[in-house]
């Protein structure tokens, strides 16, 4: 699902933020991406949706190489993952309907269908019966289930999020984590970005180490099967 | 977490049974998804408008008040030729005869062009008479009674036919009559409405010059308001573009907006100059009538009214479209967080 070869980036004007990290995910795995903080994890999930691109080597996603992706058809590929920002990044002038709507909308699906879909997704993520509310209107740990049902609403195959739990407190984010882990059961694969290093010892999942830039001696660098 | 329910099964048990939409991407329900879009946009944007009432009158106003002159020339242009087409009957063809010719011989010739068909009617000026009168007003009596003989000519004022008057065949028929051998000169009238045609001609053009001009004017303008609303929507487009919103989805609901204020400009435009017509039509119905004409004047005819509401509502779209283009490309995510 998730294969990196060799890869390098360097921001303009800095040393590089990864350096010959390879390592790769299989089809319907969760794993844990920790490391000190300037370790290159949110680089690696910047890559991943292509917010960056790579300085050297390749990212292949889902069996596509991100380097042959033009900046045209960047939307179209974005579209088969989900992702989750620490700050939620929802719109705080649309509805949580709205909200969690628009990766359906944007892809040009109709009214009805749209409304059928996001309830969907805010049952999973227990917020039913709250689309007609504002964002402001919910709590921090609310709020960030609503950005991951946006992330789930069009049912891509890879998750991934850069520290969700961040600014949760830790029975929230072991609720969050939960969720997560109840999208692997159903087959999907993610990638999570955490520091809640106590969080991700207990939830026993692959944990991918970085360590300024590179993969830390002793973590799987993949091939690994649950 | 114990209101979980089975993951990723969304079929709500309480929905009634209904034929499963699939994606809902058959082909008649893309088509009537993308007219349903294109009219939420359309209207999601007016919304916009109408929240924001102060900034969206400026940029309404500044459009209309750049459409106001071109339609206020064209008017300009359209009442000259008006004006003109009435005064055009007004020409006449000054003979000024060979001197030395009797009385009868001047008589005989204007009944002889009296006859003609494409003339309607000759008034004789004697000599004598000219001089006469040239010595009554010009206070020269003393000075006139030293010459010997008469240096005034006859004159004859010739008037053309209705069907005659076009500058051409006035033309023509000077050119003719100065070569009559008993004619010394022939003047004709019309040098002034010949000025005032050429002038009219400039005018017509300043019109397009000036139209040309303050489209893209109004380009600029909705360019310079929508870029604002872009800068000012710029999380909003970053969130559409991480969520795979492709360019034309994230510009579309600036299109819709660049129309509006280029169809509310161009509605002002016509307001503010219809207005002034109205206000203008009983003083000009006055001095015409003062003049004994009964010169009306013409407002915008139904074509071009529809023309400046197109015109400018298309060239709202343009500058939106040129601005969203230009300024949605600076905005990706990740370049500044
Ligand atoms: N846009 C950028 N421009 C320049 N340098 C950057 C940029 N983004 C990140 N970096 C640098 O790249 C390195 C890795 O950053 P990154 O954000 O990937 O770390 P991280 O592991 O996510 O850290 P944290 O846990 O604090 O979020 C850091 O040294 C950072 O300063
Ligand atoms: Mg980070």
């Amino acid at each position: 699902m998730i294969r990196f070869e060799q890869v390098a980036k360097r921001y303009p004007g800095g040393r590089e933020a990864l350096s010959e990290l390879s390592m790769s995910m299989e089809k319907g795995e969760m794993a844990f991406l920790t490391g000190h903080s300037g370790a290159g994890k949110s680089t690696l999930l910047k890559l991943i949706a292509l917010i960056e691109r790579p300085t050297r080597g390749q990212v292949i996603i889902n069996g596509q190489n991100t380097n042959g992706v033009s900046r045209r058809k960047i939307p179209a590929y974005r579209r088969q993952i989900g992702i989750v920002f620490q700050d939620h990044k929802l719109l705080y002038d649309r509805t949580v309907m709205d909200n969690v709507g628009l990766p359906l909308v944007v892809q040009g699906i109709g009214h009805r269908e749209v409304g059928r879909r996001v309830r969907a997704a805010l049952d999973q993520v227990g917020l039913l019966g709250k689309e007609k509310l504002f964002p402001v209107a919910l709590s921090t740990g609310e709020q960030q289930r609503v950005g991951i049902a946006r992330a789930v609403v069009s049912k891509p195959d890879l998750l991934i999020a850069d520290e969700p739990t961040g600014n949760l407190d830790p029975d929230l984010s072991l609720e969050i984590m939960s969720l997560f882990q109840r999208f692997n059961d159903v087959g999907v694969t993610l990638l999570i970005a955490s520091h809640d290093l106590a969080l991700v010892e207990r939830l026993g999942k692959r944990r991918i180490i970085l360590e300024s830039g590179r993969l830390k001696q002793g973590s799987q660098p993949g091939g690994f099967h649950r | 977490m114990n209101r979980r329910r089975s993951v990723r099964k969304d079929t709500q048990p309480r929905a009634p049974r209904r034929k499963p939409t699939g994606s809902g991407l058959r082909l008649p329900g893309l088509i009537k998804a993308y007219f349903t879009r294109h009219a939420q946009n359309l209207f999601s944007a007016l919304g916009r408008m109408v929240r924001q009432p102060v900034g969206s009158l400026l940029t309404v106003t500044v459009i209309g008040i750049a459409l106001c002159l071109p339609v206020a020339l064209h008017l300009l242009v359209v009442n000259g030729k008006a004006i003109t087409s009435s005064w055009d009957s007004a020409v006449d063809l000054t003979a000024y005869l060979k001197t030395g010719q009797s009385g009868d011989a001047v008589q005989k010739l204007a009944a002889k062009l009296r006859q003609r068909s494409d003339i309607s009617n000759v008034d004789v000026i004697p000599a004598d008479k000219a001089l006469e009168e040239f010595r009554e007003l010009s206070g020269f009596g003393e000075a006139l009674d030293a010459l010997t003989s008469n240096p005034i000519p006859d004159v004859l004022v010739i008037r053309p036919t209705e069907e005659n008057l076009s500058a051409a065949s006035v033309k023509l028929l000077a050119d003719e009559l100065a070569a009559w051998k008993e004619i010394d000169l022939v003047q004709v009238d019309t040098a002034w409405v010949e000025r005032f045609h050429a002038l009219l001609n400039i005018l017509r053009r300043a019109v397009t010059l000036a139209a040309g001009l303050l489209a893209v004017g109004v380009v600029v303008i909705v360019g310079n308001t929508i870029r604002l609303d872009i800068q000012n929507r710029k999380n909003e487009i970053e969130v559409c573009k991480l969520i795979g919103a492709s360019d034309a989805f994230i510009r579309r609901p600036f299109l819709y907006s660049g129309f509006w204020y280029g169809l509310g400009g161009a509605f002002i435009a016509l307001l503010v100059v219809n207005g002034t017509l109205l206000l203008l039509q009983k003083p000009i119905r006055q001095v015409a009538g003062l003049y004994g004409s009964n010169f009306e004047l013409m407002g915008l005819d139904p074509a071009f009214t529809l023309l400046i509401l197109a015109g400018g509502s298309g060239l709202g779209w343009l500058g939106s479209w040129l601005a969203a283009t230009r300024h949605m490309r600076l905005i990706e995510p990740g370049k500044d967080s």
